[in-house]
């Protein structure tokens, strides 16, 4: 049922969300229960459900209408993990058979001893990860139990050095942009590696502490004004 | 904000920034956020006072009681200074009895405003030996963004200087409805005000963010305020299981007046 | 003649409403609401995990409310820590909130509710619902609707609307009555129905009626303060 949910949730956030142009796009922020449409031709997707003739917000947020589907993006609230989402986590207890990790959501996460990238013992595990490490990983599967995750591709793994700082969820797909142009122009003007995870929590390693700095300071600017016109231009003036 | 707790290479990095006198948010290593402080939170407390410290909000509010005295100051009226860190304020903050920093933070800040002397007790006899008026002073946390001690003591401060004097019924009992025009008896200049140095590494910082202040194991408290003219330590905390040096202790010492100064000035304008 | 309240309101008029959205950053959902001079303030966390772990549900999120009175807002002094009148409120809270919420969505877990009352001058349960309910919506938790709450009151056999704590304490012919309400908002269903006081079991309708005219008119102030948040 959850799993349901996810996928249905995964459209939902697929999508960039440019909250200046909700006007244009017939989008209007909603708070639970309200009317979004009438008429029995509208299909309820995520965040919003069918009573009657009616098409209803199930949750406070960006109500849009694409075709005959209407949804509810959420603008706040926490982070609704989905299969293969990239995030960033921090390791809080190893296990006889892989590490557990906060990845700020209500469920942990758990990384198997299997998804090391060389051969180790039992005995060796805290050598590779140990608690307050954090790693860059994909969502491999949601279940009852909990989220497995992976490392086994490229760019994922355990992070060395650098910092992490946390942002709101729902800010993310603002701070990078239409196919990463936001963040690319962030990482190329600082010289920083930048990663930003879908749970919010975003990783910075540069050259110098300025450089580092200034990259956080305009992504949490971005993340504190994702509604406001004219975004990218300030931006632009920020980063020159 | 679910995540509270710092990863490691957060923790590494954050001492190397420090230690190179930088901070994330642009401060230096010795410089506090801007605080407003508002007034009347509440129009049922004798006072009240609410100061936002960067993102730390904390709210205090005075009550005054009406009792007898305490059998060892038979001639004085009393103080009592209370918090409780809500969860309201901080995923951190968990519902039940208060853990270690819950039942430090209102001694510490009773400590620097009772030692400094500030409100004259004697003026607070109503009967001598019979009735004297108690200002318990209540401090909750809003939200913690860090440094929650030194904000509170500012909202202390302010809500004392804030009160009026309930009234007193025919029966002798205390009337909340008609309240005096008179606040409470202070030393006018005398404002305490709580400093504490926060360690990480070999760095010695103040008003820490809350990021900053979970990356750190020590902290060391000072309240300070204005007697005859001098400026007084008047409490003094170490807490955590870090040393400090005589060096960096001494090195507090001629930061201090210069701070209290500052912030003396800073909280003197919303007086 | 018409009925002249304390403070010149008509009998079904509401004390001035103020609501504000996002007040505590560190909270997944926050809001404050005030009806006149009682002031509410909520913080939400959660979904998040609940430890101890034998405490939590594998079918369903808890839903965890407290609520209580800070010590200055009242004339005597309430002294620290929850009393018998607060874990009651708390749990009328609860259920007033739940019946809107989909939790079964969240095994396991639990979403803690903060109420506070920083100024009281009655009403403070009512204030404080509809403070959670705008925090709740905030975090983003799924809700079918908001709840919105108000006090109906009765002065003799006059009935009237969002009671001071001066109306409370009424004397004369029937006494005071105290009913606080809440209501699933655009609905005919109530969460929350309490009552003090002396009132013939035929006049409860008339309560019920004025009581949904006042609940649409703070639905209206929190669908506000929530858009205007996402304004921003």
């Amino acid at each position: 049922m959850m799993e349901r949910k996810l996928s249905e949730a995964h459209e939902a956030q697929e999508q960039n969300v440019e909250l200046s142009e909700s006007v244009q796009k017939k989008r209007k922020i909603v708070v639970p229960g309200e009317i979004i449409a009438s008429g029995e031709d509208y299909l309820p997707s995520e965040g919003a459900r069918r009573i009657g003739n009616e098409i209803v917000a199930s949750r406070f947020g960006l109500a849009e209408e694409a075709g005959r589907v209407i949804k509810v993006i959420a603008i706040t609230g926490a982070f609704i993990p989905r299969r293969n989402n990239v995030v960033i986590g921090r390791v809080t207890n190893v296990t006889f058979n892989g590490w557990v990790l906060d990845i700020d959501y209500a469920s942990s996460a758990f990384l198997p001893i299997e998804e090391c990238p060389h051969f180790i013992n039992k005995s060796e595990m805290t050598q590779f990860l140990d608690i307050g490490d954090t790693i860059v990983a994909k969502i491999w599967a949601i279940n009852k139990r909990g989220i497995d995750l992976s490392i086994k591709s490229r760019g994922l793994g355990k992070l060395e050095h650098g910092f992490i700082f946390r942002i709101g969820p729902n800010t993310v797909p603002r701070v990078i942009g239409r196919e990463g142009s936001m963040v690319g122009m962030i990482k190329e003007k600082t010289q920083c590696n930048i990663t930003i995870g879908q749970n919010g929590w975003v990783w910075i390693k540069g050259n110098t502490s300025e450089e580092e700095i200034k990259a956080r300071k305009i992504i949490e600017f971005i993340s504190e004004n994702v509604s406001v016109d004219g975004l990218t231009e300030k931006v632009e003036e920020m980063l020159s | 904000m679910s995540s509270m707790d710092a990863s490691n290479i957060t923790v590494d990095h954050m001492r190397k920034l420090l230690s190179e006198g930088k901070r994330f948010d642009g401060r230096k290593i010795d410089e506090f956020r801007k605080f407003e402080v508002s007034f009347d939170v509440s129009n049922k407390a004798e006072g009240s006072a609410r100061v936002k410290l960067g993102k730390t909000e904390v709210i205090a509010g005075v009550k005054m009681v009406l009792d007898a005295p305490y059998p060892d100051s038979p001639d004085k009226g009393n103080l009592m200074v209370s918090a409780e860190l809500l969860p309201l304020a901080s995923p951190r903050f968990e519902q039940g009895p208060p853990k270690f920093d819950g039942i430090e933070l209102p001694r510490l800040v009773d400590r620097a405003i009772r030692e400094s002397g500030m409100i004259n007790l004697k003026e607070l006899v109503v009967t001598p030996g019979e009735k004297v008026w108690t200002v318990m002073v209540d401090l909750y946390p809003i939200n913690d963004d860090g440094n929650l001690i030194d904000a509170a003591c500012i909202a202390a401060t302010a809500a004392i200087r804030n009160a009026n004097i309930p009234g007193i019924k025919e029966s002798g009992v205390s009337d909340y409805k008609n309240r005096t025009k008179k606040q409470i008896p202070v030393l006018k200049d005398c404002l305490p005000l709580s400093i504490t140095f926060y360690k990480l590494g070999d760095a010695i910082f103040l008003d820490p963010t809350r990021e900053e202040a979970e990356s750190t194991d020590v902290k060391i408290n000072f309240g300070l305020s204005h007697w005859s003219g001098k400026l007084m330590i008047n409490s003094c905390q170490k807490t955590g299981p870090v040393p400090f040096t005589q060096e960096e202790i001494e090195k507090m010492m001629s930061i201090l007046p210069e701070k209290y100064k500052e912030l003396n000035e800073r909280l003197k304008k919303f007086l | 003649m018409t009925f002249k309240r304390k403070d010149g309101r008509k009998v079904d008029e509401l004390r001035e409403i103020k609501a504000k959205v996002g007040i505590i950053p560190n909270a997944d959902g926050s809001a404050m609401f005030a009806f006149g001079d009682t002031i509410a303030i909520a913080a939400v966390y959660g979904p998040r995990l609940l430890h101890p772990q034998h405490m939590q549900n594998p079918e369903t999120a808890i839903l965890r409310v407290n609520y209580d009175l800070m010590s200055f807002s009242v004339d005597d002094r309430k002294r620290p820590g929850p009393s018998r009148r607060s874990q009651e409120i708390s749990k009328m809270i609860e259920h007033a909130l739940m019946p809107v919420l989909d939790l079964k969505e969240f095994p396991n877990t639990v979403i803690d509710v903060q109420v506070y009352i920083t100024q009281a001058d009655a009403g403070t349960r009512t204030a404080g619902i509809n403070a959670a309910s705008m925090a709740l919506a905030h975090a983003g938790i799924p809700m079918r609707s908001l709840i919105c709450s108000v006090a109906i009151g009765k002065q003799d056999e006059e009935l009237v609307v969002d009671l001071t704590k001066a109306e409370e304490d009424f004397e004369g012919g029937e006494g005071p009555s105290d009913i606080p309400v809440a209501k699933i908002a655009d609905t005919d269903q109530f969460t929350l129905l309490q009552l003090d006081g002396k009132i013939p079991p035929q006049r409860i309708k008339e309560a019920l009626v004025l009581a949904n005219k006042a609940c649409n008119e703070v639905y209206e102030e929190q669908k506000k303060a929530l858009k205007e948040v996402a304004g921003q």
